[in-house]
């Protein structure tokens, strides 16, 4: 089962991952991750940015890739998008599967191209206004370790 | 007669919003070079992408823009 979305509004990741395992009777293992909008650093708010024609297409694409890549019975892809405060959830992914390894590689897998490849625009608020985020090279290492293992095959 | 431009990211504080209606033309350079200098010189860099009608642009020194289309200008992502 393939389950991706874009959100609005605050969500709560339980409430997804419970349907999520009740859908997959007959699964070894879950493994679910759950960003949220870190506190500290003088941000009082984080804005996602995205462009419809193309952010949900590109998550739909990359869940299409992980199912591919892994075996799995299911994926979960959940983002939000709007004004975030501090400690609030922006992402969940979930992967269930008949063996652990599959699950936690699709996971990381999956948030590596959420993290640097995926349309969105971050800024942030601070005491002095709005800041745009730029991409971090750490990202682009981050989704290369996958590209890296398809020349290794 | 129009094109729908929209902005992502920084380039709608460039643009002053993000999105606007401007007269048809048919290239994505004709397109540049109508808007004000300081945008134009924003959108023109080779790290922008150029999404028309949700499919990004390969190249846009061949792509002819028609009455209605949707076009959008992608600055380097920040991820999710």
């Amino acid at each position: 089962m393939k389950d991706v979305r874009l959100l609005t509004e605050p969500f709560n990741p339980g409430a997804f991952v419970g349907p999520f395992s009740n859908a997959h009777p007959g699964l070894g293992g879950i493994c679910s991750f759950v960003g949220e909008v870190r506190p500290g650093d003088g941000v009082e708010a984080l804005e996602l940015r995205h462009y419809e024609p193309l952010t949900l297409p590109g998550m739909d694409a990359l869940a299409d890739a992980a199912l591919d890549r892994f075996d799995l019975m299911g994926l979960l892809i959940v983002h939000r998008t709007g004004v975030l405060l501090p400690r609030e959830p922006i992402v969940l992914v979930s992967a269930a599967a008949r063996h652990r390894r599959d699950a936690i590689q699709a996971v990381d897998f999956a948030m590596d191209h959420l993290k640097s490849d995926s349309w969105f625009w971050k800024r942030e608020k601070r005491a002095d206004g709005w800041h745009w985020i730029e991409p971090r090279e750490q990202d682009h290492a981050d989704l290369a370790r996958w590209q890296e293992k398809i020349t290794q095959v | 007669m129009a094109l729908k431009l929209v902005f992502l990211g920084r380039l709608a504080d460039a643009a002053g919003g993000e999105e606007r209606e401007v007269a048809a033309v048919p290239s994505i350079a004709a397109l540049i070079a109508g808007l004000e200098p300081d945008l134009s010189a924003a959108l023109g860099g080779p790290r922008v992408k150029i999404a028309v009608n949700g499919n990004i642009v390969a190249d846009r020194a061949m792509f002819t823009l028609r009455d209605g289309d949707e076009v959008a200008f992608l600055p380097p992502v920040s991820g999710g």
